[in-house]
C-alpha cells in the first residue's frame, strides 16, 4: 500500500466516502440506536436529499431480535462478521443471525471487496459506565480517527482499539471499508434514556457533518489523539460445578470505567464480603465494567493500555487521483 | 391507646423469601440462591424461614418469564385452571406455588412472603404493600423504615381495583414486594444486592420480635397510593414516539406539577403533564413495563394509621 509516515506533515489522499451506513438494533434490546434508526428513516429526507456529497443507508440490522426485544434470537450477530462465518456453508439449520450476517454482506459489503460501503457506523448501547466511546479495529484508519478527534471538538468522547487482523474482525462495522461502533452508556437493554439517545443522535450528526466536510474537500490537520488499545478481559470468580458467579463487582470499581485500576485495587466483593483484588502487574484502563450481555461471555470487565497516536493531516483524494488510483493493483486501504 | 385498639395476629411461624419471580432481577435470584445454599442469615428464633426461586426456567434463561408474567399469574382464574401441562409454564408454577405456600386465602397460607424484585427505575429501597388495612405490614414497614433512617425507604401501595396485580407474594397472608432499583435487567450490582440484603434483616428481626410477643404500639405511615398509569405516547401503529423527558428521568418519588416536562419526542419537541393536581410518579422508564403500555405510574402521598399490634 502506499507509504502513510504518521511524522510528516504531507497530506495523506484518501478516496470520497460515497456511501455510508448508519446501523442500529444489531443488539435488539440497546434501544437508542433502534429508536435512532427508526428516527433517521422517518425523517431519511435530511440525509439523503440532494446529497451529492454522501449517500447514506439507514439499516435496522436485526429486525427480529428488535421485535422481540432482545439481544439476539439464536446467536449473537455482532460475532458474525469474520470471513469464515461469512462465507460458511448454507444449510436450513444456519442460525436466523448468521443468514442475517451474510445478507448484510450483501447489502453492505462484501468484506474485503471494493463493493463494500465506504463507512459503517454501528450503533449500540451498554449498561456500563462508559460515556460516549467509538469502537473501532485500527488505531492506523485515519478517516476514523479523524472522525474521532472531530467528535472529541463537540462531545466527550473515547476511542477503544481492539487490535484484530480484518479476517478474524467479527463485528458488523469491519464489513465497510472504514468503520466504527458508537457505543454509549450506561442505559439498561430495554430501556431508552432521552440523555442517551440524545448524545447518540448528535454523535451521529457529527459523524455525516465531518463527512460532508472530508468529500468537500476540507483539509483535516494532523495532530495526536489518546487511544485506549484493549489488552485483555478478566471473567467473575465461579463456582467450579454451577458455573455461576460467586462475587459481583467491588463498589469501588462499579461505574469507574476508565479510571485507571492499579495492582490490588479492588475488583470484586464476594457473596460473603470478602474483597478480591486485581493481580495484575501493570496498571490498566477498566471498561466494559459490568455489561449485562458480557455474563454469558465470561467477561466481568476488560483492559486497556492508553497511547498517543500521530495522524497525518487528510484530504479527498481529488477526481484526477482517483482516477490513477483505479488503474493500481493494490487500493491504498488495503489492511 | 387503650388496648381494645390492638389488634392481634398469630406467630408468624412461617415466612418465605421468593427470588426469581422475575428471572433477570438478579439481587433477588442471588441472594435466595445463596440462602438455598446456607440459610443462617435468614433463620430467626421460632421461624421457618424458606427462601425459594419461584421461576427457575425463567431464572436459567435470564429473561423475565417464560410465557407470561409469573407476577400477575395468581388470579384465582389461574389457580384453578385445568389443563396440567398444556398451561402456561408459569401457570402451572402459579399453582404449584399456591399449593406450596397457600393455598392462596385459606388459614393454611404462609404467614409472611418477601417477594425480591429489581427495577431499572430510580426507586431506591421500595416496600411494596397490597393493603392499607395490613396493620402488620403497617407495623414491619414502619419498623424498616425506621431502622434504616436517614436513608430512606418509600411505602408504594397499590391497592387500586384497576391497577393492582395478582403478584406472587399474594398467596401469603402478608405479602411484602420489596423493589430495589436502579439496576439493569441481568446485571448484578454489589450496592442494590447488599441494600436488600439489609432491607431483608430488619424485616426478619421484626418478625423475631414480633414472635416474642414485642408489643408494637399505634404508629402512622407515610406511603404512596397508586393513582394512575400513564402509557408513552404512541402512533397510529402503536410505536412508541417519545421518551421520558430528561427532567423526568430518575425522578422517582419527586412532586410532578401540571405543566411540568414529561415526555420529549424523537425529534426532540417536549409533552408537558396535564394533570390536575400535582403527583408523585414512580416506576419511571421501568424497561419491562414497555410492553405493558407504562411509562410511569403516579401516585398520591396519604398517611396511613397502624393500630397497636401484639402476638395473640
Amino acid at each position: 500500500g502506499r507509504d502513510e509516515n504518521a511524522e510528516s506533515e504531507e497530506v495523506v489522499h484518501l478516496s470520497r466516502l460515497s456511501r455510508v451506513a448508519v446501523c442500529g438494533g444489531t443488539h435488539g434490546n440497546e434501544l437508542s440506536g433502534v429508536y435512532l434508526v427508526r428516527e433517521l428513516q422517518k425523517t431519511e429526507k435530511p440525509l439523503e436529499e440532494e446529497d451529492e456529497l454522501v449517500s447514506v443507508l439507514v439499516v435496522l440490522s436485526n429486525p427480529r431480535a428488535v421485535q422481540q426485544c432482545r439481544r439476539y434470537t439464536e446467536t449473537d450477530l455482532n460475532r458474525c462478521f469474520t470471513h469464515a462465518t461469512l462465507n460458511g456453508p448454507e444449510s436450513d439449520k444456519t442460525p436466523y443471525e448468521i443468514t442475517r450476517s451474510r445478507e448484510l454482506n450483501s447489502l453492505l459489503g462484501p468484506k474485503g471487496s471494493p463493493e463494500a460501503v465506504d463507512l459503517i457506523c454501528d450503533l449500540h448501547n451498554t449498561t456500563a459506565n462508559m460515556g460516549l466511546c467509538l469502537i473501532a479495529y485500527s488505531d492506523h484508519d485515519w478517516i476514523c480517527l479523524h472522525i474521532f478527534r472531530y467528535l472529541q471538538a463537540n462531545i466527550p468522547v473515547r476511542y477503544i482499539h481492539f487490535d484484530f487482523p480484518p479476517k478474524e474482525a467479527y463485528s458488523l462495522e469491519s464489513v465497510g471499508k472504514h468503520g466504527f461502533a458508537i457505543e454509549i452508556g450506561p442505559q439498561p437493554h430495554g430501556v431508552v434514556r432521552s440523555n442517551i439517545y440524545t448524545t447518540m443522535k448528535a454523535g451521529v450528526q457529527h459523524v455525516m457533518d465531518w463527512v460532508r466536510f472530508f468529500n468537500s474537500g476540507t483539509i483535516f490537520e494532523g495532530g495526536s489523539v489518546e487511544v485506549y488499545t484493549m489488552v485483555k478481559n478478566i471473567d467473575y470468580p465461579r463456582d467450579s460445578e454451577t458455573h455461576s458467579i460467586t462475587a459481583a463487582i467491588h463498589p469501588q470499581l462499579q461505574d469507574q470505567d476508565f479510571c485507571l485500576l492499579h495492582p490490588n485495587d479492588p475488583l470484586f466483593q464476594t457473596f460473603s464480603g470478602e474483597t478480591l483484588r486485581y493481580k495484575g502487574k501493570e496498571p490498566l484502563y477498566p471498561f466494559f465494567i459490568n455489561e449485562c450481555a458480557y455474563y454469558e461471555k465470561g467477561i466481568a470487565l476488560s483492559l486497556a493500555r492508553r497511547k498517543c497516536v500521530k495522524m497525518p493531516p487528510i484530504q479527498v483524494k481529488t477526481e484526477l487521483e482517483h482516477q490513477e488510483n483505479e488503474w493500481e493493483f493494490a487500493s491504498e486501504e488495503d489492511e | 391507646m387503650s388496648s381494645h385498639n390492638t389488634v392481634s395476629f398469630s406467630e408468624a411461624r412461617r415466612v418465605a423469601v421468593f427470588g426469581g419471580t422475575h428471572g433477570n432481577e438478579m439481587s433477588g435470584v442471588t441472594l435466595v440462591n445463596l440462602w438455598v445454599k446456607n440459610g443462617a442469615e435468614i433463620q430467626r428464633k421460632g421461624v421457618e424461614t424458606k427462601p425459594f426461586i419461584t421461576n427457575p426456567k425463567a431464572v436459567e434463561k435470564c429473561s423475565r418469564y417464560v410465557d407470561t408474567d409469573l407476577n400477575r399469574a395468581f388470579t384465582p382464574e389461574n389457580l384453578s385452571a385445568p389443563g396440567g401441562d398444556d398451561l402456561p409454564y408459569e401457570v402451572q408454577r402459579a399453582q404449584e406455588i399456591n399449593r406450596l405456600f397457600g393455598p392462596k386465602g385459606s388459614p393454611e397460607a404462609y404467614d409472611v412472603i418477601f417477594d425480591l424484585h429489581n427495577t431499572t427505575s430510580n426507586m431506591g429501597c421500595t416496600l411494596i404493600l397490597e393493603s392499607s388495612k395490613d396493620h402488620f405490614n403497617l407495623q414491619m414497614m414502619n419498623y424498616i423504615k425506621k431502622a434504616i433512617a436517614p436513608a430512606s425507604c418509600p411505602v408504594l401501595l397499590n391497592e387500586h381495583p384497576l391497577l393492582k396485580y395478582s403478584t406472587s407474594r399474594s398467596v401469603a397472608k402478608h405479602p411484602v414486594g420489596l423493589e430495589v432499583g436502579p439496576q439493569p435487567q441481568g446485571v448484578l450490582r454489589s450496592n442494590i444486592f447488599e441494600a436488600m440484603r439489609v432491607i431483608l434483616k430488619h424485616a426478619l428481626d421484626f418478625i423475631e420480635l414480633f414472635n416474642e410477643g414485642m408489643e408494637f404500639p399505634p404508629c402512622t405511615v407515610d406511603v404512596f397510593r397508586v393513582s394512575e398509569r400513564v402509557d408513552y405516547p404512541r402512533d397510529a401503529n402503536g410505536n412508541i414516539i417519545a421518551m421520558v423527558h430528561p427532567n423526568l428521568q430518575d425522578c422517582d418519588w419527586e412532586p410532578l406539577n401540571p405543566g411540568d416536562p414529561m415526555f420529549q419526542t424523537f425529534d426532540g419537541k417536549t409533552i408537558h403533564y396535564e394533570g390536575a393536581g400535582t403527583v408523585y410518579p414512580t416506576f419511571i422508564n421501568e424497561a419491562a413495563y414497555y410492553e405493558k403500555q407504562q411509562a410511569f405510574v403516579t401516585t398520591r402521598r396519604e398517611t396511613l394509621v397502624a393500630s397497636a399490634i401484639r402476638k395473640a
